[in-house]
């Protein structure tokens, strides 16, 4: 995990990681329901070594996005991700405030 | 999202031009739209354009849906702004915390042995009178200016200048009896008692804060409370 970032931080971030030959992808909150831990836009960067910068959420599913964006670095394909206490079965990580959330991950190329 | 087009979204960000990137969620094509040009391999027709620009004007994000396409509009717009009036003890423990809370912040001080880039390292200083700081920085709906000279030949004129802008938020360091005392000088100055309300005095919240960093954590905690519970301030987001 880098330092604290400010959502300009985290895109310079995802830019610099790229620039420097890594592997990169990008997870973006694009809707939220009920109670959710960050609001529609947060995103996170990841690089693959899995060097997380930014957030998509209190740390409840970070996990596994960032092992999704792992995959999306490999194959190139964008996912959306849905996670949330009614969804348990399709994810073994739930949001425990009770909320869903929706989230664009997609590879840097 | 194409390297090209991340280059071109951290640029805008850096220049704090306005910019919005819409992905569709279903292709992965993704534009950046401003309010003159859109790049991108997703392509739109003029309605599409005005009802993205219109989003990015409100900085709205979210998603736009209809049987036939689901897109995510991300709206960047330049960040809020902080202006504080006197580079004192305060500004410096409350600048860097309003940079990490992404603000946007300028130091106003006349006084070269105040303002200077050591006491203030990364933040804006403008070594000018509050009042011709103020006028050309042109505090709008998305500003928040706090005085904290004490000092009513710096104060005076800063708040002047503020109640005549939109800011969303005007604080002003000083006690009760200072506060009361500068009331009274605004008042012979011309000023009503609805601009009078508009100040935040004694500013900050309420916590009991004490020493110089916990005044700035409670003057910073009551600009972010106003501005996303005050309609008013047309600075939600």
């Amino acid at each position: 995990m880098s330092a604290f970032a400010t959502p300009d931080q985290i895109l310079e971030q995802a830019a610099a990681w790229h620039a420097a030959g890594r592997k990169v992808a990008l997870a973006t909150v694009v809707q939220t329901w009920g109670s959710s831990p960050r609001p529609v836009g947060s995103q996170l960067a990841v690089d693959e070594a899995g060097t997380m910068v930014g957030s998509v959420s209190g740390g409840c599913i970070e996990s596994a996005v960032v092992h999704e964006a792992q995959q999306a670095m490999r194959d190139g394909e964008p996912r959306i991700l849905r996670f949330g206490i009614s969804n348990e079965q399709a994810w073994a990580v739930g949001l425990a405030c009770g909320g869903k959330i929706e989230i664009y991950v997609e590879a840097v190329v | 999202m194409k390297r090209d087009l991340l280059d071109r979204l951290v640029s805008a960000r850096a220049d704090k031009h306005p910019v919005a990137l819409v992905t569709d969620l279903g292709t992965g094509l993704q534009t950046l739209v401003t309010d003159t040009v859109a790049h991108g391999g997703l392509g739109f027709d003029a309605t599409d354009l005005t009802v993205i620009r219109q989003w990015l004007d409100a900085d709205r994000s979210g998603v736009i849906e209809d049987d036939e396409r689901r897109w995510f509009v991300q709206s960047f717009n330049a960040p809020p702004r902080l202006l504080l009036v006197g580079a004192v003890h305060i500004a410096q423990a409350l600048a860097p915390m309003a940079v990490v809370d992404g603000f946007d912040v300028v130091v106003i001080d006349p006084r070269g042995a105040f303002a200077t880039d050591a006491r203030f390292p990364g933040v804006t200083i403008v070594s000018e009178w509050p009042d011709d700081a103020l006028q050309q920085l042109r505090p709008d709906r998305r500003s928040a200016i706090v005085t904290l000279t004490h000092d009513p030949k710096l104060d005076d004129p800063a708040l002047h200048a503020a109640l005549r802008s939109p800011a969303f938020y005007i604080g002003s360091l000083g006690s009760r009896s200072t506060h009361a005392a500068r009331i009274d000088r605004l008042r012979e100055a011309g000023f009503g008692e609805a601009d009078i309300k508009r100040i935040h005095a004694p500013v900050g919240l309420a916590i009991k804060a004490a020493t110089p960093a916990e005044i700035a954590t409670a003057i910073l905690a009551q600009i972010i409370q106003v501005r996303r519970t005050d309609d008013s301030g047309g600075a939600r987001t």
